[in-house]
């Protein structure tokens, strides 16, 4: 099967500014890639490119099969996102949200219903179908959030910063989630800040002023740089960044 | 296409749910009927004028009765002096004066033609139009009625001087209002916006976690402002002399005066504002809302206070910019001094200081 | 140096609780840090302390004044960094870092022997705008601002939130130096790594503390033996985690990076293994581990 992520030389260019220098990788279906790097490596302005947000300056890509160029749209419908800045609106209850979210991306209304009920006993969240989001405690609005970003079967879901603040026992429960659906053929395309959660996916990339500076398996990596932990292998890549204050 | 469904749904859901949004789309509608509909009319009823009859004849005592029955008119007193006429006008207390003249009667008898004059204050040009109009439609009634009684109509001519403003100008209206407007808008709105915006990003937090007074952040927010005012005073009053030929006729000095006192009393609103609103957003839509309605139709250049009903006639004297439009086309139009204006400053002198006071107490030292 | 007494602070007219009969102290010059999740509490109690809010019940005092009686005189003499990022963002570094040493009457020039070694990092960069720093700079440039009239208390809220993984460690370098200066210094995060790196720290969770000690003591207090399970392949965490959730005996498992947490019922660890590899998990292996604070937080967290 082909790769759904597949990038060539994949470059940004703001002026004079390389943001996202000659990127070239593969991502598998149903692995969990991670995707770290220090604020202002890069790492927004690639994901975005990934996304189809935004259209790369030279280079190549597809995802899902379809090219970032030309497809922005079918790509779209095949990919899922959810940020910790933003995920549902606080001012409708649960039921609308995942509702509102299927809708959009063409479900007809008795699989949105089908949807809502499966999502809802996930969760454990059948109780608080009527609450509006605002209500929620964060822990269950991130899990919810992320229930939602993949309610339409997406082959790739792109996750930035998902478990910032959460306690815990909660971050944990998310990456039960994330698991699963891992499990059941989603690639999952996670950014974390959280050390310990690098070690969660199958492969890491780190991304230092613009390139990509590491690409392997957490334990590839680790036995590459001698070090105890993915935090000393982020610390040793990343502390020789030129780009400090972007 | 579903989709878009979806979203639009998503929309009404999100509006709805909106207390304080929906608050202004309905209830703006059915305010501004009200308003419309009953309270505020540019029909002119109860115009105070003064009859001045030196003729003292059946014919002028007959016209009079007229005027003095028409639903237009409330006559105040007969003067008798020249002097007392000019005062009243000054003072703004009548509109409009009738003068019959000595010969009136004498005139009538022997050439059926004789003039009335007829001054009204043209300070409010369509209010002057107005009246004079009404006047003009009750003599020339008169002599019609008189003709079919005689066969020969008679042909009293009213002559109409028009006082402040013979060009009748839109500007020596208009001008005074936009200067009360603007200045009550833009610094109600920027203070309160000035200050929420440091609440909004934080930065109060840390203001008020210093040693630097309270009262200094208040001051420093409201510094600009006033001088900006100021600035934007002068350029409007600039403006208006170059090109709309509107000069003030009275002392600057004066007029910045009353000004300045203004421009604080509106800051004082705007940070009255500031206290409860959290977001720059609501501090913004609390001084558009509260203020522009209230100052639009309130302050006297759009429709006569004169002719609302009394509420809000008694509501007319809570707003500020009421106050000092008055001192405005007072000094500006009429050249009048401090003598004619001091109990509109004094108004205004008690309005701000009340303000400040109120908003300096209940200035948040703390963020609940 | 600073010291809370049955502190309860309810919202909404009583309706949300966010902290609940809260009593500890912090010492002179301690490095003290506030653990716990969003929505914990932390940032009330900043906010209490600061004097920037009034308790529903209880007393604080900060310096030996009390917050509510002598406010003024402790924000005359601390520094405080709120959570949301709070400088002038159309102001350049040094606009700030002025506006703000004259805030407190003093200068740059006069105090910048305390601020050097941070400042020096982002001096370069001086004249550009605030808002268009990284999350590393800004931090860098929201403690100097804290720090520029020489506090004698730093209330620092959440500071390393959102920033990567070498500005933090450079941050809390940082902060050790200041409490060698003899800064007292009140630290909040949601980051259970760094408590490690605190003198004392309080564990906080839905405005109740759960422990206050040192992170030694508190390891020292996990009262079950911890076990670290790990499978020598790099892939497979997951349906390791899953076999031994179903294995009979375990009382608690957790991933924690690449290997799995564990504590057993009854003494039957040793059950585990044999149990894994009749699973297929054949490099699966099992050791006893010391207890991080991020194992004692979960762990209280059950009660």
């Amino acid at each position: 099967m082909q790769p759904v992520i597949i990038t060539d030389k994949l470059t940004k260019r703001f002026g004079h500014f390389i943001a996202a220098n000659e990127l070239t990788f593969e991502v598998e279906k149903g692995e969990i890639f991670g995707f770290l790097g220090a604020n202002g490596a890069g790492k927004t302005t690639a994901m975005r490119m990934l996304c189809g947000l935004l259209t790369p300056s030279s280079g190549k890509a597809t995802i899902a099969g379809f090219d970032v160029y030309k497809q922005t749209e079918k790509i779209k419908k095949k990919i899922g996102y959810m940020s910790q800045k933003f995920s549902l609106y606080d001012d409708l209850t649960v039921s609308e949200n995942i509702r509102f979210y299927a809708g959009i991306y063409g479900l007809n209304n008795e699989q949105i219903r089908k949807k809502t009920i499966e999502l809802l006993d996930e969760l454990q969240l059948q109780k608080e179908a009527k609450t509006l989001v605002r209500e929620l405690p964060l822990g269950w609005k991130q899990k919810l959030a992320f229930s939602v970003s993949i309610a339409h079967s997406p082959d790739i879901v792109f996750l930035d910063e998902p478990t910032g603040g959460v306690d815990p026992v909660t971050r944990r429960q998310f990456w039960d989630l994330i698991y699963h659906a891992a499990h059941k053929g989603v690639t999952i395309f996670v950014t974390t800040h959280y050390m310990d959660e690098a070690e969660y996916c199958n492969r890491v990339s780190i991304m230092v002023d613009g390139v990509i500076a590491a690409l392997d398996s957490p334990t590839n990596l680790k036995n590459k740089y001698a070090a105890a932990n993915m935090e000393d292998v982020f610390y040793e890549l990343a502390r020789k960044a030129k780009r400090k204050a972007d | 296409m579903k989709e878009l469904f979806v979203f639009i749904k998503k929309e009404f859901l999100q509006v709805f749910r909106d207390k304080q949004t929906l608050l202004m789309l309905f209830g703006l509608p059915i305010a501004q009927i009200v308003l419309f509909g009953f309270a505020l009319s540019s029909e002119v009823k109860d115009s105070r004028i003064v009859v001045a009859d030196y003729s003292k004849d059946v014919v002028t005592t007959q016209i009079i009765s007229k005027i003095s029955a028409s639903k237009y008119f409330d006559i105040q007193q007969t003067l008798q002096s020249a002097n007392e006429l000019q005062t009243a006008f000054k003072k703004g207390t009548i509109k409009m004066a009738v003068i019959f003249p000595a010969n009136f009667a004498n005139d009538l008898q022997h050439t059926n033609k004789a003039t009335i004059q007829v001054i009204a204050d043209a300070s409010d040009p369509n209010l002057a139009t107005t009246i004079t109009n009404y006047i003009t439609q009750i003599i020339n009634d008169y002599n019609t009625k008189s003709g079919i009684a005689t066969g020969q109509p008679l042909q009293i001519i009213p002559e109409v001087q028009m006082l402040y403003n013979p060009e009748l100008r839109g500007a020596p209206n208009f001008v005074p209002g936009v200067m009360a407007l603007v200045l009550m808008l833009v610094c109600t709105m920027m203070t309160s916006v000035a200050i929420v915006k440091e609440k909004e990003l934080g930065t109060m937090e840390i203001l008020l976690v210093s040693p630097f007074k309270p009262i200094y952040i208040i001051i420093a927010k409201l510094t600009p402002n006033l001088l900006i005012s100021v600035l934007n005073l002068f350029i409007i009053l600039i403006l208006s002399a170059l090109f709309l030929d509107l000069q003030v006729k009275g002392s600057v000095l004066l007029l910045t005066f009353c000004s300045i006192l203004f421009i604080l009393t509106s800051l004082s609103i705007g940070l009255l504002l500031s206290i409860n609103a959290q977001t720059q957003q609501a501090a913004m839509m609390a001084s558009l809302m509260g203020m522009m309605l209230p100052t639009m139709l309130l302050t006297g250049f759009l429709f006569p206070i004169e002719n609302m009903p009394i509420v809000m006639q008694w509501l007319a004297n809570l707003v500020p910019s009421r106050w000092y439009f008055i001192i405005v086309k007072k000094v500006m139009l009429k050249g009048l001094g401090i003598g004619s204006v001091w109990k509109e400053t004094l108004v205004l002198l008690g309005m701000c200081t009340m303000l400040f006071a109120i908003s300096l107490k209940r200035f948040k030292i703390r963020l609940q | 140096m600073i010291t809370l007494k049955n502190i309860s602070k309810t919202y909404n007219k009583g309706s949300v609780l966010a902290l609940k009969n809260i009593s500890f102290s912090v010492k002179k010059s301690e490095l003290f840090g506030l653990i716990g999740p969003d929505g914990a509490g932390k940032t009330s109690l900043f906010r209490i302390l600061t004097t920037l809010l009034l308790a529903d019940k209880g007393e604080a005092s900060v310096n030996s004044f009390d917050v509510v009686t002598d406010y003024k005189k402790i924000r005359n003499c601390v520094g405080y960094m709120p959570g949301k990022f709070s400088l002038y963002q159309d102001l350049t570094i040094k606009e700030n870092l002025d506006f703000f040493a004259s805030i407190f009457g003093t200068t740059l020039e006069k105090n910048y022997d305390l601020i050097k070694d941070i400042y020096q990092q982002i001096e370069p960069f001086k004249d550009r705008r605030a808002g268009q720093l990284s999350g590393g700079m800004k931090q860098k440039l929201g403690l100097c601002c804290a720090l520029i009239h020489r506090p004698e208390v730093l209330f620092l809220d959440e500071p390393t939130t959102g920033v990567d993984v070498v500005s933090r460690r450079e941050f809390w370098e940082m902060l050790k130096k200041l409490k060698e200066q003899g800064i007292t210094i009140l630290v909040s995060t949601a980051y259970m790594d760094e408590a490690k790196l605190c003198d004392r720290i309080a564990l906080i969770q839905k405005g109740e503390i759960l422990s206050v000690d040192t992170p030694e003591n508190i390891v020292a207090s996990f009262p079950e033996k911890l076990y670290g399970i790990t499978s020598a392949k790099s892939t497979g965490l997951f349906k390791l985690l899953q076999d031994t959730r179903d294995y009979p005996g375990i009382a608690s498992c957790f991933a924690f990076g690449d290997s799995l947490h564990a504590t057993f019922n009854n003494s039957s660890e040793n059950g585990l293994i044999p149990y894994l590899h009749s699973k297929g998990n054949m490099d699966a292996s099992m050791e006893m581990i010391t207890p991080g604070v991020e194992d004692c937080f979960i762990h209280l967290l059950k009660e």
